[in-house]
């Protein structure tokens, strides 16, 4: 579902919100979502930006130096989908009241281990409850803030610190978990996938749309982590496009409970030359471990079957 | 304008929240508290307030709503008990250290494990030190006032912190007494409107809230946090003032009763006050100097007025509705006795644990200790200084 007056040049040419002078590191993919996500707002809107703690929070907003152009809130690892909640409630009552005037977006932040582990339980209330929000998980697939700890959005075999590979287990043991499926069970109005590919008008197009489509949002954006994948910092674009194109992180948006799918690669590149680009599954590839890239293929394969069914419907 | 109405404490809190309509209330369920979000809901659901309710999924969401909310502009309210509070307790530092003035009203029950519904004071206790104001009341009556006079105190530029409003859970929150009401325009010319310097939605200067502080900011900020917890005393009865003048009513930062003369006396926080109360006049009329000191304020805690208030007494016990398993004693003791240590004839102080759980105290258990204090008092051995009331074995 792409926009059809996408400009590249002009979306870049408009005033950043998240500005420079933030201490991500070179090759970081959060620092990416969030200044692609903050550009789909219009620039006469005001936005409040709420953040989980991790990574983007400490490396965004340290006192007294704030990288948001915008208002901002940070409270803790586990609820910034109920922070958001008291902040939009504030909103719709102030408003209410005379006591706010104008347009006020509201986008909120996590990594992975802020979203689909302990602050799972507060997104899932945002969402049910129905707050007009946007959710936002720059998914990096570990817990890379406290030096790379496993997640439950670990893909199998990653090695993490917690899920390190030894001589008995290689790597992580289970598989991701679906949270972008589990998000929009929900059914909320808006749900999306999506991540940093060519123009970026995939990841624009879901974000306005997530932003200005009234009530509750989520977009879930497969963020790289150079430390925590261990890939050459301008390998960034190279690892999302091969997710992509190796149906491992498909393009999918669910709106209003109808999945449609956002693009489907002409031939299906094999898990291999995903992994290969990446450190953390050096392993997978010695010889005798064969079998473990099978079984991330049969998972890869069956997950697209299931999304390519669900997207025909 | 005052009116007389019987309600229960939890009514009566509920009802002042109605009063104030605030902005923003988020809430969970949990015994004994839970009623005070029904009572609010119902007043949504009627129209008769103008407030976002937000029920959330958990204690921890309701306190992270609210600083959400009251960081956004808005003024939020919430209430819990017990395990709802523990759960709250990372956010509790979080909203005290961001310096918004949020209420909750806090329906005093005992922590788990075991699980138990009753009042004991273990659940606030345990949350001492996280920044709030606590304000505890002993009746229905004082739980009402207590809500009507958070905000002003919180929400004032010197202050800008937190408020607990504390009760004791079934025995003031399910029981009726009658009590006195402000008619709601009072109450809202008494409280205002919030007006915060900073917010989130203001226009014209965008803020952000809850950075990542360095060791070069963090000791700073905290320092600033207790710098304003000690100007909150002073503004507690500068609103005490104001709220005697509206309504006759006395407050201060502890009651003292029949402590003039007192030689013996019993320091507590919260409803048993009223059975020591009943103590105290008993031994009077047998000539007994009894007195007693209960607490209000807990934090800021004033020291320097209670060892003031107690520099002439003999014997005092101090009596906390909470264990704190220190091994000497419960919270409340060790503070107490902290704040006499610097008196020229400092009394003679014994602790105990009293009411865990829901466990009754009498009026005769009060003579129990009062003719231990007189003993002591008389020449008697002090006895272990730590231990236990009304248990069994």
């Amino acid at each position: 579902m792409e926009e059809r007056t996408y400009h590249f040049k002009k979306t870049l040419e408009k005033k950043e919100r998240f500005v420079g002078g933030h201490r991500l590191c070179a090759g970081c993919g959060a620092g990416i979502a969030v200044r692609g996500v903050l550009r789909a707002l219009k620039e006469e809107d005001r936005a409040v930006i709420g953040n989980a703690t991790g990574c983007l929070e400490v490396s965004s907003f340290l006192y007294p130096y704030t990288a948001y152009e915008d208002s901002y809130i940070h409270t803790a690892f586990e609820c910034a989908g109920s922070t958001m909640s008291g902040v939009e409630a504030a909103y719709n009552a102030l408003k209410r009241k005379g006591k706010v005037q104008g347009e006020v977006k509201f986008i909120t932040f996590g990594g992975d281990g802020g979203t689909y582990d302990i602050g799972f339980q507060s997104l899932s209330g945002a969402m049910e409850r129905g707050h007009d929000l946007t959710y936002v998980c720059y998914d990096n697939e570990a817990y890379m803030n406290t030096g790379i700890q496993r997640s439950s959005s670990t893909p199998r075999f990653a090695k993490a610190t917690t899920s390190p590979v030894g001589t008995v287990i290689p790597g992580k043991t289970q598989n991701k978990k679906n949270l972008t499926d589990i998000i929009a069970a929900h059914n909320v109005p808006y749900v999306a996938q999506t991540t940093f590919i060519g123009n970026f008008r995939d990841l624009y197009t879901k974000a306005k749309k997530a932003i200005y489509t009234p009530g509750p949002s989520f977009l879930n954006v497969m963020s790289p982590c150079p430390r925590g994948w261990e890939y050459p910092t301008e390998k960034l674009p190279e690892i999302c496009k091969l997710a992509v194109e190796t149906c491992v992180w498909p393009l999918f948006e669910v709106i209003d409970g109808v999945w449609h799918l956002s693009y489907e690669p002409k031939q299906k590149r094999p898990v291999e030359e995903y992994l290969r680009m990446q450190g953390r599954f050096r392993h997978m590839f010695k010889p005798g471990n064969e079998w473990m890239i099978e079984a991330v293929q049969q998972n890869v394969d069956e997950n697209w079957e299931k999304l390519l069914n669900r997207c025909k419907q | 304008m005052n009116y007389n109405e019987r309600l229960s404490g939890n009514e009566a809190i509920a009802f002042a929240m109605k009063q104030i309509d605030p902005d923003v209330m988020a809430a969970f369920p949990i015994t004994p508290s839970t009623e005070i979000p029904q009572y609010f809901a119902q007043y949504v659901a009627n129209g008769e307030v103008n407030t976002e309710f937000v029920p959330v999924e958990s204690e921890h969401s309701s306190m992270s709503a609210c600083i959400g909310a009251e960081a956004a502009g808005a003024r939020a309210i919430t209430a819990t008990s017990s395990a709802g509070l523990a759960l709250m307790y990372e956010m509790m530092y979080v909203a005290a250290s961001c310096r918004l003035p949020i209420t909750l009203a806090c329906v005093n029950r005992a922590l788990s494990g075991p699980i138990n519904i009753n009042n004991d004071h273990s659940d606030s206790m345990g949350i001492r030190d996280a920044g709030w104001i606590q304000i505890y009341a002993e009746n229905n009556q004082e739980a009402y006032d207590n809500f009507l006079q958070a905000m002003p105190i919180g929400e004032s530029p010197e202050v800008r912190l937190p408020v607990m409003i504390c009760q004791d859970g079934f025995i003031t929150s399910h029981a009726l007494e009658n009590i006195v009401l402000l008619d709601t325009d009072s109450v809202k010319q008494f409280v205002g409107e919030y007006h915060p310097e900073h917010y989130l939605l203001k226009k014209a200067n965008p803020l952000a809230v809850g950075p990542y502080d360095l060791g070069c900011h963090y000791m700073e900020h905290k320092v600033q946090q207790a710098e304003a917890m000690k100007h909150a005393k002073a503004r507690i009865l500068e609103v005490a003032k104001q709220f005697e003048a509206l309504t006759g009513r006395k407050y201060g930062l502890f009651e003292e009763y029949q402590m003039e003369d007192a030689e013996v006396a019993v320091l507590l926080i919260g409803s048993s006050a009223g059975t020591a109360k009943a103590a105290v006049d008993q031994l009077r009329k047998a000539g007994v100097k009894a007195g007693l000191i209960k607490i209000r304020v807990f934090r800021p805690f004033p020291a320097e007025e209670l060892a003031q208030a107690l520099a002439h007494v003999k014997v005092l016990a101090i009596l906390d509705k909470a264990e704190s398993f220190s091994a000497n004693g419960g919270p409340l003791f060790s503070e107490v006795r902290g704040a006499l240590y610097d008196l020229k004839h400092r009394p003679r102080t014994v602790g105990y644990v009293y009411g865990l759980g829901g466990r009754d105290i009498t009026p005769e258990h009060f003579k129990d200790i009062y003719a231990r204090l007189t003993d002591i008092a008389n020449g008697g051995e002090l006895g272990p200084v730590y231990t236990h009331l009304g248990q069994r074995g």
